[in-house]
């Protein structure tokens, strides 16, 4: 790939991650605000599941990576790459079931969404990171719908640049993901 | 799948023309039908939004008299007229005609290139914008009427719902609704306006030789991308406090109309943060489109090239990155301390020194030129005169001190309709005077373009200049009228405005009848009719669907080539020759 590929998609997933960053940052801050200026900010325990979510969302950034690679290279392997593209998509939609699933852990302990200001904050930015992972699931199954038709004819491998821009996209969701972990342990 | 393409591959937009009417004209991806659905909604914005500020301006002048239609206006209603008016105007006027209008129609063929980076984006894009105005209209025919908590929707009047008045139940919860889609839209677009500039370049245009409203808009949307992203948040969590009953910005113990609201611990000033946080750049995406097309127009009735071209562009950004350091500018009343005063006013006032170059530049332009007085060039002097007389007074609300005094009052209100209301406006103008014959093959009316000119730089100033004396005066914003209490001595003042703005808002009537006269029966515009360099003016008027009618233009020349010896004895060189 040389140097000067022109990608409108990753430039516009770049610009997109500069403003879902913004979009945390608000929320982090409208957190840390809220926290520390009043008395009505308790204690709430994640429920390990979401640990165990985010093993599931590291394994489908693994496995994109691993199917990019083999997406681009022989035609042998184009055809298992593309089989882990969907293992990908696959996980990403475990992770959204399971993060329902937390939800429903926390709801099932009494915690709605009004119920304290910790609870909100949880619910409000699981949702909302979820609500971005929908737009990286479109975009997987945009690609694999692509690939598809087109059953990787040649000439060459496969763009670089569509797929580049999905696969930055969704380990971004990653990177975001285990922000909010972060910020959601050492605040609730 | 597609394969990886170079950059001039990737300039290259495969799709054909459409046939169907609702393909060509209503979900259109074609970035100029979009540009103009973008400036015929704000031009249906601006007509509302003239006319709810006719409403409240006869209440002012004339507290006693029966508005048409509305009866004897209450304090609720000239609440709810005075919130409509302003969020109409700076988002659906101020934000998408100068930005989204006119930077959907000319970007992309300034930059040389087919259409937008996602023409997909860009149709949702205006159809979400549209459904947020859409829903803002709306409000105003459910029971109780529109929201009243103005256009800023402090928290917790505009968080706790109908207790807080007629409009703040389902009224206030259809605003945040429409800001949240809003905000949507315009972050589509920022991504289509960032992408388009930097990766469908024509061959030859350089960032160094792109056009500067090309520029300003292009910098508009990194400071819009980063400002919306967060009022998106603020939305959310205004409208679960609404409708979820969390409590993000409700305190706890609040009575509202003699009922405990039941929420706790919320923080109002977490809005005022957050909104303020969006809303002082917001005053720069409204205005930095209008620094942009007045450095292209201006060179061009100047025959002179732009001074400073590279300090224009070093302003732009530094404001751009001032515009996020300063919002608390807007608080100096919500009991901060006089360290943070402190620190919000400092760079309130150092970023008057990068708008007071940029003016000095365009002085420097126009000093010693030989000016064509076209209409459009007209709007741009006013342009500069306006923003000058509004940024004068901007000093003076940046020292916390005296905006303690100044900041409730008429004062601001002058303030911020010259410096980005009427100077934006002027850039809207001087945008649809000048780059008419482009969009539609046709000229305006040039004599009518001047007496609509001099009527509304005049009648402007007899609006706004008043305000200033009102504002020291004492008198308070947004009361719906004071006949009786000690500012009762200024109603001639108000009289005297409220006739103005009449009159003004008349003579924009001059402006409708040529822009819809001149759309069918004015003279046929040639390909250049204002001998200007760049891209826009080496394709036909109107362009053809692709733009360039298949050609690709190589671009050899900065946008600034005017007052030269150029081919066959013209004064200026084209970008693309």
């Amino acid at each position: 790939m040389s140097t000067h590929v022109v990608s409108p998609a990753r430039t516009g997933v770049w610009a997109a991650i500069g403003a879902i960053t913004m979009s945390f940052a608000a929320y982090t801050s409208a957190l840390v605000v809220r926290a520390g200026d009043s008395a009505d900010w308790v204690h709430v325990h994640l429920p390990w599941l979401v640990y165990a979510n985010t093993l599931t969302l590291i394994a489908s950034s693994i496995t994109l990576e691993v199917g990019r690679w083999r997406v681009s290279g022989r035609f042998d392997s184009r055809v298992s790459g593309l089989s882990l593209l969907r293992v990908t998509l696959a996980l990403g939609l475990v992770f959204l079931f399971g993060q329902v699933m937390a939800w429903r852990m926390l709801a099932a302990q009494g915690l709605s969404l009004a119920t304290n200001p910790n609870a909100s904050f949880f619910y409000v930015l699981t949702a909302v990171h979820a609500l971005h992972l929908v737009g990286g699931l479109i975009g997987l199954a945009y690609v694999i719908y692509r690939a598809r038709l087109s059953a990787f004819p040649s000439p060459g491998p496969v763009s670089a640049s569509t797929l580049g821009a999905v696969a930055l996209y969704w380990h971004f969701m990653d990177v975001v993901w285990l922000y909010l972990l972060v910020v959601l342990t050492l605040w609730l | 799948m597609t394969t990886i393409s170079t950059p001039h591959e990737a300039a290259v937009h495969h799709h054909a023309p459409p046939d169907s009417f609702i393909r060509k004209y209503v979900f259109s991806l074609d970035h100029k039908v979009i540009g103009k659905q973008y400036l015929g909604l704000a031009l249906v914005a601006v007509c509302t939004g003239m006319v709810l500020s006719w409403y409240m301006r006869l209440h002012l002048g004339f507290p006693d008299a029966k508005a048409p239609g509305l009866g004897l206006i209450t304090p609720e209603q000239y609440l709810q007229l005075m919130t409509m008016h302003g969020t109409i105007m700076v988002f659906f006027v101020l934000t998408t005609a100068p930005f989204a209008g006119f930077g959907n129609y000319v970007l992309p063929i300034q930059v040389g290139a087919e259409d937008m980076a996602f023409p997909r984006f860009n149709m949702m894009s205006f159809w979400v914008t549209f459904v947020a105005f859409a829903i803002l209209v709306a409000s105003f025919f459910v029971p109780e009427g529109p929201a009243l908590s103005g256009w800023t929707a402090y928290a917790p009047l505009s968080a706790v719902g109908k207790d807080a008045g007629p409009g703040q139940g389902l009224g206030q919860t259809l605003w945040a609704f429409s800001i949240l889609f809003f905000c949507i839209g315009q972050l589509l677009g920022s991504l289509n306006f960032i992408a388009t500039t930097l990766d469908l370049r024509t061959k030859g245009m350089s960032l160094a030789r792109l056009p500067y409203c090309t520029w300003a808009w292009f910098i508009t949307s990194v400071i819009g991308l980063i400002a919306f992203s967060v009022l998106m948040p603020a939305c959310v969590l205004l409208i679960l406090d609404r409708v979820a009953g969390t409590s993000f910005f409700i305190p706890a113990g609040l009575v509202v109309s003699d009922r405990l609201q039941n929420h706790g611990g919320g923080s109002p000033l977490l809005w005022q943060h957050l909104f303020w946080f969006f809303g002082h750049p917001e005053v720069y995406i409204a205005i930095l489109p209008g620094f942009g097309i007045i450095s292209t127009i201006l060179p061009v009735f100047a025959r002179k090239p732009l001074l400073g071209p590279n300090v224009f562009l070093a302003c732009m950004v530094a404001i751009g990155f001032l515009s996020y350091t300063v919002w608390g500018h807007h608080m100096f009343l919500s009991g901060m301390s006089p360290t943070s005063a402190t620190i919000f006013s400092v760079p309130t006032l150092i970023i008057t020194i990068p708008a007071a170059i940029v003016t000095l530049l365009w002085i420097g332009t126009v000093y010693g030129a030989r000016l064509r007085f076209t209409t459009a060039c007209l709007f741009c002097l006013g342009f500069i005169s306006v923003f000058v007389t509004g940024g004068l007074s901007g000093f003076f609300l940046a020292q916390p001190s005296i905006d303690t005094y100044l900041h409730a009052t008429y004062f601001v209100v002058g303030h911020f309709h010259f410096v980005m209301g009427v100077a934006a406006m002027f850039g809207i103008f001087a945008g649809t005077y000048y780059w008419f014959p482009k969009m539609f093959g046709r000229m305006m009316d040039e004599r009518l373009g001047k007496i609509h000119f001099i009527l509304t730089l005049i009648g402007v100033y007899a609006i706004f200049m008043p305000m200033h004396y009102l504002g020291m005066a004492g008198n308070i914003r947004r009361y719906s009228s004071f006949p009786a209490d000690y500012m009762g001595v200024d109603l001639p003042v108000h009289r005297w405005i409220t006739i103005a703005a009449l009159l003004t808002g008349a003579v924009q009537l001059i402006f409708l009848y040529n822009l819809i006269r001149s759309r069918f029966a004015g003279e046929a515009a040639p390909d250049n009719p204002w001998q200007a360099t760049s891209l826009e003016w080496s394709t036909t008027s109107p362009p053809p669907f692709d733009n360039f009618g298949g050609r690709h233009l190589v671009v050899a020349h900065g946008p600034n080539d005017y007052g030269v010896a150029g081919p066959d004895g013209r004064d200026y060189i084209m970008q693309a020759e």
